[in-house]
C-alpha cells in the first residue's frame, strides 16, 4: 500500500475513532527523552564500570574536581582553580564555595577526602584504582581547599580527576549511590524503573542554573537496534546519542525530522593478536597478518562506512596524532610472503569474538581476508562473559576484536605480561613512563607520538579503526557533544532550539 | 484426588530442586566472573579482590549452594550481585509485567484459537476452513521477535495509533493497555496459530461422532452444537496444548520484552545472565520452572474437570 494511502487511512481512523492518545508525543521543550542501548545495573560510577553509568550520571548528577570539555580540555569543576608545584608533585585545589548535594548538604574539602579515601582504601572496589594509584595523600587545610601530594608524577591526573571514577559523593549516601543517587551537579536523581526508564530533573540550587535549560531528562533502555530506530521514527524518544545500528542511519539522513551526528569516541578497535602464544611472538607474523589486513573493506563492510582508520593507537582527533595507516598498505603476495617466511603458511588462527556487531561483523571480513592470504582463519563468537573470563583473563585466545574505549589508554602496552595482550616490552615501558611523567603538553604530544610508531613499527595488533559516535536527534536538540574524549554525556548545554 | 495431589506436591519440589542443582553447576562451570563483569577491563586486581570477598564467591561451590539453599527456604534469595540490591524485591518489580503480557497473550491465543478452530470445523472443506489453515500456517512460519517489529512498524511508525514500546505504568490504565496491545498480539498471533490448527482437527475428529448427528436431528441449530456439544468434548487435548503453550507463551513473552523494551523479567534474566549474577539468575531459573510444573498441574486438575471418566485414574 502506497504510504499516502496509508497516512490518510490513519488520519481518518484516529479522529473517527478518537484513540490518538498520547503515544508519540514528547515532553514539553523543557525536558528530552534520550534513548540508550545498555542499561546499568548499579547508577555509582565508583563501584561499577558500566559505561552508560558515566553517559547518564557522571556531570550531570555527580560532579569531581575537574571536568574535560569536548575538546579534551581540563576545566575547572568542583574545584575553581589549582596550582601545581614546579616539581609537578603537589596539587592544590580551591573548591567552589557554597556547593550543595540535592539532599541540601554542604559539599567541602571533607566530602574530597572522603571520596578519594574510600577509592584508595585496601577494599575499595573503585573500577579504574589506577587513577589514584601515583598519590601519596590527600589533606584539607581548610573546608574549601584541598591538596594532593603524588608518589611520582603524573600528567594525565587532571584528566582522570574529571572521570566518573573520581566523582565527589557525601559519606552519609555513598552506600545507596548505587540505587538513589545523590550527587550536586545540575541534575538531580528522580526515579529508577530498572528495566525501562531512568528519569533525572533539574537541581535548581546548583551555582550553574541559570545555565541549563532542561527541567526533565528521561532515559529509555531500548538494547535491540530496530527497536530503537522504530522508538526514534514514531518520535516515542527525542534523542539517541549512541545510535547502534550504522546500517540504519540513511533513512534518518534521509528524514528532515531528523539531524544525524557522526562524532568521534576514544575507541580504538583493534584485532588484538596474542603477543605470548606463538605464533603472534613473530613479528614476521604480527606484520603479515597486518599486510593481510584491507581497512577500507573492513569499515564498509561492518561500519557502513562510518569510520576512521587507524594505524596504531591514538585516536585521530587527539592532538598528537600521526597517521600509520600506510605503514602496512593491503598487499596479499607480502602476507603471503611474511607467512612462508615464518612457517606458517596455511596455518589455523582463531579469532574469538565477544558480542557486538562491530566485532562480529569485523571478525568475518578479516576472516576472509586472511583465508585470501593462504590462512585457515576461523571464527569463535563467544559470550561477553565468556570472553571476559576466557580471553581478557586467561589469555586463552589467538586474535580478538575489541574496542578500547578509556582515554589516554596507550598505558595498555604498559600492562606487562599479564595483560591479555600478553605484550612486554621494556623500551616500551620507559617510554610511557616518560609521557606520564611529562609536564610539557609538546614534548609528551611528541613522546606519543613515538608511542604510536613504535606500537605500529612492532604490529603489535591489527589497529582498525577507530570508533565513530553515531547518534541521532530530533530536529531542534542541540548542545549534545559532537565527539566524545571522555565516557560522559554533559546535558547541561542541551537545549531545544 | 488427596493422593495425587501429595504425590505432585513431591515430584514439584523434586523437580526444583535438581533445577537448582543444574543451574548453580552450569553457572559455576560457564567461564565468567562477575567481578570482572562489573568492574569492567581496567580494574586493578586488589580491587577485583575485594569485590570477590564482598559479594562471597570466595567460598567453595558447594558450601555456596547449600547456604544458598537453606537461606531460600527461609525465604531469603539473597542479594543480587549486580544490582546490589535482593533478589526478592528485584523480581518482585518485574513480576507484573510478565504476568500482565503471559496471561494476556494466553486469552488472547484462546480465544482467537477457539474461534478459529471452531469455525474452520465447521467450515470443513470450504473457504473458511482453507482461510484459516493458510493463515495458521503463516503464524506457525513466523517468528515472534519479527512479526513483533513488522507490527511495531505499521501500527506505531506508520500509523502512530500506538506506542512502539516501552510500559509506562499502571498509573494511568489507559496508557498501559495501549502499551500491551502489540506485544500482547504479536505473542498471541503466533501461538493461537498452533492452537486453532489442533482445535479445528480435535473439532472434526468429535462431529464425526454419532451423537453430534443426532443433536442436530432433533433440531438443534449448528452454532448451538458446535459451542454446545462439540467444543466440550473436544477441550481434552485443547488444554494438553494450552497447558504446553503456557511454557512456550512465557518464555515468549521474554522475547517480547526485548523488542518492546518491557520492564519485565525477560530483560532481567538476559541482563543477569550475561553479569554472570548467579542469585538472580538461579532465582528467575527457578520461578519459571516452579510456573511451567504448575501450569502442567493444573492442567492435569482441569482433565478430571473436563472428563469425569479420568477421576478414578488419579
Amino acid at each position: 500500500m502506497p504510504h499516502d494511502t496509508i497516512s490518510r487511512l490513519a488520519g481518518a481512523f484516529i479522529i473517527a475513532a478518537g484513540i490518538a492518545g498520547s503515544g508519540g508525543a514528547a515532553l514539553a521543550k523543557s525536558g528530552i527523552v534520550i534513548g540508550l542501548q545498555q542499561e546499568p545495573t548499579s547508577l555509582d560510577p565508583t563501584t561499577d564500570a558500566t559505561a552508560s553509568i558515566d553517559g547518564m550520571l557522571t556531570h550531570n548528577v555527580y560532579e569531581s574536581l575537574t571536568t574535560v570539555a569536548e575538546n579534551g580540555e581540563v576545566l575547572p569543576d568542583l574545584a575553581e582553580s589549582w596550582t601545581v608545584s614546579a616539581d609537578g608533585l603537589t596539587y592544590v585545589f580551591k573548591l567552589a564555595p557554597d556547593v550543595t548535594y540535592h539532599d541540601g548538604s554542604a559539599l567541602d574539602s571533607a566530602d574530597v577526602l572522603f571520596s578519594f579515601a574510600r577509592a584508595m582504601a585496601d577494599d575499595s572496589v573503585n573500577p579504574t584504582k589506577s587513577i589514584f594509584a601515583p598519590i601519596e595523600s590527600v589533606t584539607a587545610p581548610d573546608p574549601l581547599t584541598v591538596e594532593i601530594m603524588l608518589k611520582k608524577k603524573d600528567a594525565f591526573l587532571l584528566f582522570n580527576l574529571a572521570q566518573g571514577d573520581a566523582s565527589i559523593v557525601a559519606e552519609e549516601t555513598a552506600a545507596t549511590n548505587n540505587t538513589a543517587p545523590v550527587g550536586s551537579g545540575p541534575f538531580k536523581f528522580d526515579s529508577w524503573t530498572r528495566g525501562d526508564r531512568l528519569k533525572l530533573a533539574k537541581y535548581a540550587a546548583h551555582r550553574d542554573a541559570a545555565n541549563v535549560a532542561l527541567e526533565t531528562v528521561e532515559f529509555r533502555f531500548i538494547s535491540d537496534p530496530a527497536a530503537a530506530s522504530a522508538s526514534l521514527l514514531a518520535e516515542e524518544i527525542d534523542a539517541f546519542p549512541g545510535f547502534p545500528a550504522p546500517e540504519l542511519l540513511p533513512q534518518f539522513q534521509a528524514d528532515p525530522r531528523f539531524r544525524v551526528n557522526i562524532g568521534s569516541t576514544e575507541g580504538e578497535v583493534i584485532l588484538a593478536m596474542n603477543n605470548s602464544k606463538p605464533p603472534f611472538d613473530d613479528i614476521r607474523v604480527r606484520r603479515a597478518i597486518s599486510y593481510a589486513l584491507n581497512r577500507a573493506e573492513i569499515i564498509d563492510g561492518a561500519m557502513y562506512g562510518q569510520a576512521v582508520p587507524i594505524g596504531s593507537f591514538y585516536p585521530p582527533h587527539g592532538p598528537a596524532y600521526v597517521d600509520l595507516t600506510g605503514a602496512y598498505p593491503h598487499d596479499v603476495e607480502k602476507a603471503k610472503a611474511l607467512f612462508a617466511e615464518a612457517g606458517v603458511a596455511g596455518a589455523t588462527m582463531t579469532i574469538r569474538t565477544p558480542p557486538f556487531p562491530y566485532a562480529t561483523r569485523s571478525a568475518e571480513i578479516i576472516q576472509a581476508e586472511l583465508t585470501a592470504a593462504g590462512i585457515d582463519a576461523k571464527v569463535e563468537n563467544v559470550e561477553w562473559g565468556f570472553w571476559l573470563d576466557e580471553v581478557y583473563k586467561k589469555q586463552n585466545y589467538d586474535m580478538t576484536i575489541i574496542a578500547h574505549t578509556a582515554p589516554n589508554d596507550m598505558s595498555n602496552f604498559a600492562r606487562g605480561p599479564k595483560y591479555f595482550y600478553g605484550f612486554d616490552e621494556p623500551d616500551f615501558n620507559d617510554l610511557w613512563t616518560r609521557i606520564s611523567e611529562e609536564a610539557d603538553p609538546a614534548a609528551r604530544e611528541e613522546l606519543l607520538k613515538e608511542g604510536q610508531r613504535y606500537l605500529t613499527d612492532q604490529a603489535v595488533h591489527g589497529f582498525l579503526f577507530q570508533m565513530p559516535l553515531l547518534g541521532v536527534f530530533k530536529t531542534g536538540v542541540e548542545g549534545f557533544p559532537a565527539s566524545q574524549p571522555v565516557l560522559f554525556t554533559p546535558l547541561a548545554g542541551v537545549h531545544w532550539k | 484426588m488427596a493422593f495425587f495431589i501429595f504425590r505432585r506436591c513431591v515430584g514439584f519440589v523434586l523437580t526444583l530442586l535438581a533445577v537448582s542443582v543444574v543451574v548453580f553447576a552450569v553457572m559455576n562451570i560457564l567461564p565468567g566472573d562477575p567481578a570482572l563483569t562489573i568492574l569492567g577491563l581496567d580494574a586493578s586486581e586488589d580491587a577485583l579482590a575485594a569485590l570477590r570477598a564482598q559479594l562471597g564467591l570466595n567460598d567453595p561451590a558447594p558450601v555456596r549452594y547449600v547456604s544458598w539453599i537453606v537461606n531460600a527456604v527461609q525465604g531469603d534469595l539473597g542479594r543480587s550481585h549486580s544490582f546490589g540490591v535482593p533478589v526478592f524485591g528485584l523480581i518482585g518489580e518485574r513480576l507484573g509485567m510478565t504476568v500482565a503480557l503471559a496471561v494476556s497473550g494466553m486469552v488472547v491465543t484462546v480465544a482467537l484459537a477457539l474461534v478459529m478452530g471452531i469455525g474452520a470445523a465447521s467450515n470443513h472443506r470450504r473457504f473458511g476452513d482453507w482461510g484459516v489453515m493458510f493463515l495458521s500456517q503463516i503464524g506457525i512460519a513466523m517468528p515472534a521477535f519479527w512479526l513483533s517489529i513488522l507490527l511495531v512498524l505499521l501500527f506505531a511508525v506508520k500509523l502512530r495509533w500506538l506506542p512502539p514500546g516501552g510500559f509506562p505504568g499502571w498509573d494511568d490504565p489507559v496508557a498501559a493497555i495501549r502499551a500491551l496491545i502489540l506485544p500482547t498480539v504479536a505473542l498471541a498471533l503466533v501461538q493461537s496459530a498452533v492452537l486453532a490448527r489442533v482445535t479445528r482437527s480435535s473439532a472434526l475428529e468429535v462431529m464425526r461422532l454419532d451423537y453430534v448427528r443426532t443433536a442436530r436431528a432433533s433440531g438443534f441449530s449448528r452454532q448451538r452444537v458446535l459451542w454446545r456439544h462439540v467444543l466440550p468434548n473436544a477441550l481434552a487435548p485443547i488444554v494438553t496444548i494450552v497447558g504446553m503453550q503456557f511454557a512456550s507463551v512465557v518464555t515468549g513473552a521474554i522475547v517480547i520484552e526485548n523488542v518492546f523494551y518491557l520492564p519485565g523479567l525477560g530483560r532481567l534474566i538476559f541482563q543477569s545472565i550475561a553479569n554472570r549474577d548467579l542469585p538472580t539468575v538461579q532465582a528467575l531459573v527457578m520461578m519459571f520452572a516452579a510456573i511451567v510444573v504448575a501450569a502442567n498441574f493444573i492442567v492435569d486438575i482441569l482433565y478430571a474437570l473436563i472428563d469425569p471418566r479420568l477421576k478414578g485414574r488419579m
